[in-house]
């Protein structure tokens, strides 16, 4: 499965909800399928979208919350899986797309090429939700059951270290930035 | 009884209230007990206990941009173990924070292990343009918060507000 069949096969899910995004691939692909000022890009700290996430499922926990999170990034934070796991927000589902590497700086590889399972670990941090899903039929079946759970879901799919041709979209990020704001405050 | 001014952080606490504060993330550290335990005891306080300051960052990130306002109790090594969030998450995208650093390492300090970051501090804010004051007495504590928040808001950047010894600690 690649990111981009998986994005696309769940947009219309995606559509009414919150979505925060990690830098690269991901953005650019999913603004390549239709931006929408519900959708957040966080272009740059790495690690920070999950915690992001949980800082907007606290704020607003009437609204469903989807976070579009990497290997490369969450093991930058993984602590913060502890953290997720400690208040649990029920309005968060939180997708890992776990490509095995660093995709946009020369493709390195990360520690889920070595072992390291993401599912597992958050299981283990104590998310009470998780699983790993390998093809596209089983990401979209996970991903609804997640989004129907009600609970927080750790949902790690295995994708296809593959991405766009380029990372700068022509989205800017403070106009994403105040958009999305807009959007959460209206 | 510990040292840490329980007096200081009611009003230290209470300002933080009064400024629509609803949200704190915060990591444990001596100076911040009695400030945590008052954020726990608060059906009117979410506190998100984390595991790295950090993480902070962009949970005051996500409750700013939905409308909640939120602050960050933290040591100074949290604030340096913070840098690259402020910078390329709230700076990057212009996002208000409101800091509450305890200033460790300053005269007066006898843990060694503090010493060498709180030689650094104020350095840091000032090469990160983090407009920051000193909390080192009561009588200003109040309104030095009230100014730092109207700042970070209306500027949409981290502010810093130190949490100086003469005011959290109450030995010589």
């Amino acid at each position: 499965m690649t990111r981009l069949e998986a994005l696309t096969r769940v947009y219309p899910q995606l559509e009414p909800r919150i979505v925060v995004t990690i830098m690269g691939a991901v953005a650019a692909e999913l603004q390549s399928i239709g931006h929408r000022p519900n959708f957040f890009y966080l272009q740059h700290a790495m690690g920070l979208a999950s915690s992001i996430g949980l800082g907007i499922a606290l704020s607003k926990p009437d609204r469903q919350v989807v976070v579009l999170d990497g290997d490369g990034s969450i093991l930058m934070n993984l602590g913060g899986l502890t953290t997720l796991a400690r208040y649990r927000p029920k309005n968060l589902v939180h997708v890992v797309f776990d490509n095995e590497s660093l995709l946009s700086v020369g493709g390195f590889p990360t520690a889920t090429s070595t072992g390291s399972d993401l599912a597992r670990i958050a299981a283990a941090a104590g998310v009470p939700r998780t699983c790993t899903v390998t093809t596209i039929e089983e990401f979209a079946r996970a991903f609804g059951e997640a989004l129907e759970a009600g609970e927080l879901t750790t949902l790690v799919a295995k994708v296809e270290a593959r991405g766009p041709a380029g990372y700068v979209t022509d989205l800017s990020l403070l106009e994403n930035r105040f958009q999305f704001q807009r959007y959460l405050r209206s | 009884m510990s040292p840490v001014s329980q007096t200081h952080s009611r009003i230290i606490y209470d300002a933080l209230k009064a400024s629509g504060v609803r949200l704190m993330s915060a990591l444990p550290e001596t100076w911040l007990v009695h400030l945590i335990r008052m954020a726990e005891d608060d059906p009117d306080m979410t506190l998100v206990r984390l595991a790295k300051e950090e993480e902070g960052v962009g949970i005051s990130a996500g409750a700013h941009l939905a409308g909640v306002k939120s602050a960050m109790l933290m040591q100074n090594h949290g604030f340096l173990a913070s840098i690259n969030g402020i910078v390329s998450c709230a700076q990057l995208y212009h996002i208000p924070l409101l800091m509450l650093v305890s200033y460790r390492g300053e005269f007066g300090e006898r843990d060694p292990w503090q010493t060498a970051g709180g030689g650094v501090t104020e350095d840091l804010l000032r090469a990160l343009r983090i407009p920051f004051a000193y909390l080192d007495r009561a009588d200003h504590v109040a309104p030095r918060i009230a100014k730092a928040q109207t700042l970070s808001l209306s500027a949409n950047k981290p502010v810093a507000l130190l949490l100086c010894r003469d005011l959290m600690w109450e030995e010589a």
